[in-house]
């Protein structure tokens, strides 16, 4: 009776392991190493089930902060890297860990806050003012310091404003370090100014007291950029697949299929391929 | 009641079965001692078990008798002096079995626990559940073989342990109050037990406060007192002329203080 | 909160509409975690019996260690995985990273040491009781283990249910190793995770009353077995 219990054990672990969909290459998959607020954003659930309806390709998208992604993308865990920190991607191609960057997209930045604007941010003009006048006011802003993508453009910006909160932190100054909606629930919940990209912020269920009351700054421009990751340094990187994700994004399919994600009738990301790729010979 | 109609021929058959196991017998204590917490509760104990013999060991309490029990048994090693079982320095494998008075059963069914012991024993896996059974039987426990062995009676728990120990077709068996606390009918089943182990030519080592149940089971006496042996002799001899002055209150019933 | 009652009827309706991604997701979270529980106790329960009924120098620092790392960070057990199956790390070329066994494998390091440290802490009251009658029966300490575990099954049930409660509670470990890809690696947590970062409070929430429901159910469903079995074994 022991034995039969043991192998049934036994059993119920191997059988419970090998059901898993492990590494199992039935259907060819990349991965795409991703940041939080696109999925946030949900236009992942909408462009990619015609890519891989088109090509057959699953798409495996890892959300994480553009930090994270890139080092995980140095790592070789990833096949496609898909960001929006174009110094950093720059710098991941020029270190010859990726292949070459496209421009795919872009959104805009956009400041939320309470709807009774403490800090008069809405009467400002121009996106160093803006800061200035939350600062001033010492009202409580949100910030990621995550080492995302929209964490290092509003350090770039605090910057160009000749500001510097870090001194501030832990008082007005809230590094969460955490994705996008995790610190606009924060911001939600304490009434806090934050930074956010448009799409997630439009998406944002829990907006609470929050509104938009800075935005259209040219500064505040948020380009998304589109990378395989170099097989050369990861030989196991799928690129003929990951290619052809690249190149669908690129082309009129994929460039449309962004456009038409909506919300409000209002589109979330605005696709602007300059060139379709041009495949080297061979 | 089962136990009592024992089958001879199943008995006689066992020890037929039983193989030439190397002997353990005569135990021979000589100026043992042994220490608890630097206290030494057995001092200079000698001690001589005879094949085919019932050998009571009596005292008052602290006497040292449990231990001494342990000592033959070989769980545990004498501080001083020497023990050896027949011509070993330790009792060969399974030839000594020891019942404690609050026998520990495992939380399995009747059956389980012997076939458990079985199987501690090496006994060949394929007759351990006949095996099992006919030990059941001779316990008188055959009905109960799939019960919880912990929801039996005290006077069936002590059975059980009894064939348990059994299993191991000793050549010595020590028994540590076996009927303690036990009603007078179940008193009897065990002493029953007992008798038939010793008609099978099993040595039996019992410990017990019961003078009556020295009479009727015992071939020769020991008596402790304060960790040695002040007598040793047949139990007729004991009970008839006890040469000590500690052994004749003993007997009488006064209290040995 | 205003959360908690639109989170009740988002459960419900989840429920009732047995929305297939949810199922998904429930099947793949019971999968990980049921996996994980059951290697981890193979594991697990052997090594804290060895424990129990073994006497060696340093053997207080080992309990010592395997306490602490009962509570051991879901965090930490994942980053430490992550480093290890990924595609750059020493396990890389199984290519395990964001798989559901990378999952199993960080869940079996969170969980193991609490069933090894909780097993270690049954099975040695019951060893104190046994000691005497196995060394009676001059029993081997192998099989000395085997005995305890068995005798020990339905104290050790209830370790288990504590690791499994651990496995699919945590969300840390999974998030890494997983990913959170959708119809992948997506499991309870990181769904419920996800939900909260999108600011879908009562959808996360919901979750969460199906998470703790199942895990409910699971405890329920092991007590009714363990209880039957205990009466029939009766101890």
């Amino acid at each position: 009776m022991k034995s039969i219990l043991r192998s049934a054990l036994l059993a119920t672990a191997l059988l419970g392991l090998s059901a898993l969909p492990a590494t199992a290459e039935d259907k060819p998959f990349i991965i795409v190493q991703s940041t939080t607020s696109t999925q946030n954003s949900g236009l992942y659930d909408h462009i990619l089930p015609i890519f891989t309806e088109a090509t057959g390709i699953e798409v495996r998208v890892v959300a994480v902060g553009t930090g994270q992604a890139l080092k995980n993308a140095q790592n070789g865990d990833g096949d496609v890297l898909l960001v929006h920190a174009k110094p950093a991607e720059e710098k991941f191609v020029a270190d010859g860990w990726g292949v070459e960057r496209f421009d795919v997209m872009y959104n805009d930045f956009v400041i939320v806050g309470p709807k009774d604007d403490p800090a008069k941010v809405k009467e400002t003009v121009g996106i160093g003012p803006a800061l200035a006048a939350i600062m001033n006011a010492t009202a409580p802003f949100a910030s990621r310091g995550d080492d995302s993508g929209t964490h290092k453009k509003e350090v770039a910006l605090w910057k160009t404003a000749g500001l510097d909160p870090s001194g501030a932190s832990g008082t007005w100054y809230r590094e969460t370090g955490s994705g996008m909606g995790a610190t606009l629930n924060v911001a939600a919940g304490m009434g806090a100014y934050a930074l956010t990209d448009r799409a997630t912020w439009l998406k944002f269920a829990n907006k609470g007291d929050l509104e938009i009351v800075y935005e259209g700054d040219p500064a505040l421009f948020n380009q998304y950029g589109v990378i395989l990751v170099n097989p050369e340094r990861h030989s196991h990187v799928k690129a003929v697949e990951a290619q052809a994700f690249i190149d669908w994004l690129l082309s009129e399919a994929g460039q449309s299929a962004i456009a038409s994600y909506t919300r409000n009738g209002s589109p979330l990301f605005t696709p602007n391929a300059t060139s379709t790729r041009i495949k080297p010979a061979g | 009641m089962n136990f009592m109609a024992l089958d001879q021929s199943a008995v006689i058959g066992q020890a037929d079965k039983m193989k030439p196991a190397p002997r353990a017998l005569p135990v021979r204590l000589s100026g043992v001692a042994y220490d608890v917490g630097g206290l030494r509760l057995i001092d200079g104990l000698g001690l001589t078990v005879a094949p085919r013999r019932r050998l009571a060991l009596i005292g008052p309490n602290g006497a040292g008798k449990s231990l001494t029990l342990r000592l033959v048994q070989g769980l545990i090693r004498p501080t001083a002096g020497e023990i050896c079982w027949g011509e070993h320095a330790a009792p060969p494998a399974h030839s000594v079995a020891l019942v404690f008075q609050r026998p520990t059963l495992l939380r399995r069914s009747v059956l389980a626990n012997i076939r458990h012991a079985l199987a501690a024993y090496g006994a060949p896996r394929a007759g351990r559940e006949d095996a099992a059974m006919e030990l059941l039987e001779m316990a008188g426990l055959a009905d109960l073989a799939d019960r919880p062995a912990r929801r039996l009676s005290g006077g069936e728990q002590q059975r059980l342990a009894l064939v348990r120990a059994l299993a191991a077709e000793p050549e010595l068996l020590l028994l540590d109050e076996p009927t303690a606390s036990l009603d007078p009918q179940a008193t009897q089943a065990i002493e029953m037990l007992i008798e038939a182990a010793a008609a099978r030519g099993t040595s039996v080592v019992l410990v017990t406060h019961d003078l009556g149940q020295v009479r009727r089971l015992a071939d020769d006496v020991a008596f402790l007192h304060r960790g040695r042996v002040l007598e040793h002799g047949t139990a007729d001899e004991f009970f008839d002329e006890p040469q000590t002055q500690e052994a004749a209150d003993f007997v009488a019933g006064r209290l040995l203080l | 909160m205003a959360e908690s009652p639109s989170a009740l009827s988002e459960a419900f309706q989840l429920l009732i509409s047995a929305d297939p991604a949810l199922t998904e997701i429930v099947l793949l979270s019971l999968q990980v975690s049921l996996t994980a529980t059951l290697i981890a106790f193979a594991l697990g329960a052997p090594l804290g019996a060895l424990i129990a009924v073994s006497r060696f120098p340093g053997r207080g620092a080992v309990i010592a260690v395997l306490n602490a790392l009962m509570g051991l960070p879901p965090v930490v057990v994942g980053l430490t995985v992550y480093i290890l199956v990924s595609n750059a790390g020493a396990l890389g070329p199984l290519r395990l990273i964001y798989t559901p066994t990378a999952m199993v494998i960080a869940q079996v390091l969170l969980v193991a040491p609490l069933i090894a440290a909780l097993s270690r802490l049954t099975i040695e009251d019951m060893h104190e009781e046994y000691d005497e009658l196995f060394r009676t029966l001059r029993l081997t300490r192998f099989a000395a283990i085997g005995t305890l575990l068995w005798d020990a099954r339905f104290s050790l049930a209830t370790v288990a249910l504590a690791g499994f409660g651990r496995a699919i509670a945590e969300v840390g470990a999974v998030l890494i190793v997983g990913g959170n890809i959708a119809h992948v690696t997506r499991v309870m947590t990181t769904a419920i995770a996800l939900e909260t970062s999108k600011g879908e409070l009562s959808m996360a929430l919901g979750l969460g009353i199906i998470l703790i429901a199942i895990s409910v159910a699971v405890n329920a469903a092991v007590g009714v077995a363990r209880a039957s079995g205990r009466r029939m074994a009766a101890i």
